[in-house]
């Protein structure tokens, strides 16, 4: 890279227009690895709360969000009672609010939930959920954010709860939720004889599509879909993923014309140094490549800034109160490969208009002007 | 005018005609030319006569609208010949330097061997033998901002002959500078050339630098004539 003197002069003549381009791509890249790795973290932690120990997922046809799917009880016996079935485990979500947090999520479960037997817990017994009336039972961060110590009283929406136990979960959605048996949750949302979704776990995997269908005969109002499958048509996530990626490549979209402008203004400021390169023997391919030069500086230099300040981003959300438990990034080296791959494409489209304007340009009557 | 090239012929035009403005503008008509190797001619005329022009077409910068032209071989009608005759037949030097600022020196005289793919070490010899030449061995790490007048035409010299071309065009190379560098760096340019054997076409409206020179062609109305 004997040319890199050229390709420097230019945006050490010019640093603050060069800064615009990488900032341009530096916002682009920040965006995409902040946005896509919350939103990964997110759908993870979803995916975990809905599939603990589980291989299928039943919930009501045609809801546009889980929050509003009713699975009645007796359909949950009916389901239990099926021949395949070693286990279903209802869980009904709410929202409830509590001191200035205006949104906890509330799990309704019954006693026998996995997830209580597999959390870690820091007081109380799993053996007592569901036995102790007008009790609550916290994930970890919850109980921190709430300032709640097990044995306490806890004011939850308009009513009022004794802590009961406290556990953590690898999950923030349920590490920062609260607990209640069925029945109270069914009770506390007046959504009695109901529950959200279904999580099965079957005697035989093999024979999955059996299952699914005598749901569906049986219960037309309800669908059953395997975890996989539900992850990939659930439309919250798609929604999620969708915008993610909108978002970051809006991003990027104005990095690129923050490099295209950069590299435009180069270009037009220089026309006559252009056409003395061209003089001294630069081939068209060589300017050109001297602008695509240019640009993968700034593209080079935007990445470095993207993700000094994604990261930073990154770990404030992570640790930020208001955040706390439901901001797990979730970075993966394909995404990182994606970002840096799309920042240079972008820097290199940005460049392609202004690199063709310099090679088009006319020695002879660039040099008469003065 | 004799029709056949002499053998050492560099450059061989004939009946070479330019216009502008689509014909309208008639800057160079029917003009016939040799160079040979080493010599040193001066195009003779005055500010709007065609010198500029003619020096263009010599060196593949534009393309005329007729006649046969052939320089060091090559066809500058021809794209990849114009390259070629510019990496490696021929060397410009203007009336302004024309050097990159905020380059140095040194930066600069290297332009030409970055677009020829000449090798490094090869490129740091011949910028310092050049440098010495000229009497600007000194000033090789200065930016161009950072030196004379006298000394950015030296250093353009030095770049146009970086390649060792056997042909340099000169475009009034002197022409902004004062009246005594002006006459230092023309004495310079032609002890340069003549000690290496190169071909100099010179543009210039000055008699004492026409008459300095081996033969002398003077440009008026679109032609050109021995003077
Ligand atoms: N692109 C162009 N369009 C129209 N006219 C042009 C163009 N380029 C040159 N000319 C005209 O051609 C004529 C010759 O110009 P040229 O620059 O070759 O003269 P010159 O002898 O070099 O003059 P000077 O001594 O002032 O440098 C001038 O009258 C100029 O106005
Ligand atoms: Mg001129």
């Amino acid at each position: 890279m004997r040319h890199l003197a050229l390709v420097f002069v230019n945006l050490r003549r010019h640093k603050l227009r060069a800064l615009i381009g990488v900032a341009g791509i530096g916002f682009g890249v920040a965006a995409m690895l902040t946005i896509l790795s919350i939103v990964n973290g997110a759908i993870g932690m979803f995916e975990r709360i809905l599939a603990v120990d589980s291989h299928y997922l039943v919930f009501e046809r045609n809801v546009s969000d889980l929050f509003f799917s009713s699975v009645p009880d007796r359909d949950v016996a009916a389901l239990r009672a099926l021949p395949n079935v070693e286990s279903a485990e209802p869980l009904l979500f709410g929202l409830v609010t509590s001191g200035d947090r205006p949104i906890i999520t509330c799990f309704g479960l019954e006693p026998t939930n996995p997830r209580l037997t597999k959390a870690k817990w820091l007081a109380g017994r799993p053996e007592e959920f569901g036995q102790v009336p007008g009790a609550v039972w916290l994930g970890a961060r919850a109980a921190e954010f709430l300032e709640a110590r097990a044995g306490g009283r806890l004011q939850i929406g308009r009513g009022e709860f004794t802590v009961a136990g406290i556990f953590a979960t690898e999950n923030g959605f349920e590490d920062g939720g609260v607990f209640l048996p069925l029945r109270a949750a069914q009770e506390f949302f007046s959504r009695e004889g109901v529950s959200s979704i279904v999580a099965i776990k079957l005697r035989d995997e093999a024979r999955g599509a059996e299952f699914r269908q005598a749901v569906t005969a049986a219960h037309p109002g309800l669908m059953a879909l395997e975890n996989r499958e539900f992850n990939r048509s659930y439309t919250q996530f798609k929604i999620l993923h969708f915008t993610a990626w909108a978002v970051g490549l809006c991003a990027f979209l104005l990095g690129g014309l923050g490099v295209a402008n950069t590299m435009l203004l180069s270009v037009f400021s220089r026309i006559r140094e252009i056409a003395v390169l061209r003089v001294c023997g630069f081939s068209r391919g060589q300017v050109a490549g001297l602008i695509f030069g240019e640009a993968a500086v700034i593209a080079a230099a935007g990445v470095a800034v993207g993700f000094a300040l994604g990261y930073a981003a990154l770990f404030a959300l992570e640790h930020a109160p208001i955040f706390h438990g439901y901001v797990q990034a979730v970075v993966k080296p394909l995404m990182l490969g994606g970002i840096v791959a799309t920042a240079l494409v972008t820097a290199v489209l940005g460049a392609i208009y202004p690199a063709q304007f310099a090679s088009r340009i006319q020695p002879a009557e660039a040099l008469r002007y003065e | 005018m004799n029709d056949l090239p002499a053998p050492a012929a560099l450059v061989r035009g004939r009946h070479l005609r330019k216009t502008y403005d689509a014909g309208r503008i008639r800057v160079l008509d029917d003009v016939s030319l040799d160079v040979r190797a080493g010599e040193m001619v001066a195009l003779w005329g005055a500010s709007g006569s065609g010198k500029s022009t003619l020096l263009h077409l010599l060196g593949g910068l534009d393309v005329a609208d007729a006649g046969e032209l052939t320089v060091c071989g090559c066809d500058p009608r021809d794209e990849a010949d114009r390259l070629q005759l510019r990496r490696r037949h021929l060397g410009f030097v203007f009336q302004l330097h024309n050097l990159i600022p905020d380059l140095t020196v040194a930066e600069n005289l290297r332009v030409p061997a970055l677009a020829a793919g000449l090798a490094a070490d090869l490129t740091a010899a011949r910028v310092r033998e050049l440098a010495e030449a000229v009497g600007i061995g000194h000033r090789l790490g200065h930016r161009i901002q950072d030196i004379s007048g006298g000394e950015r035409q030296r250093t353009a010299i030095c770049r146009a002959l970086m390649n060792s071309p056997p042909l340099l065009l000169a475009d009034e190379p002197t022409g902004s500078l004062d009246e005594d560098t002006g006459d230092t760096v023309f004495a310079l340019l032609r002890h340069l050339v003549h000690e290496r054997g190169i071909a100099v076409v010179l543009a210039t409206h000055e008699r004492r630098f026409a008459e300095q020179c081996d033969r002398r062609l003077r440009v008026r109305h679109g032609r050109i004539e021995d003077a």
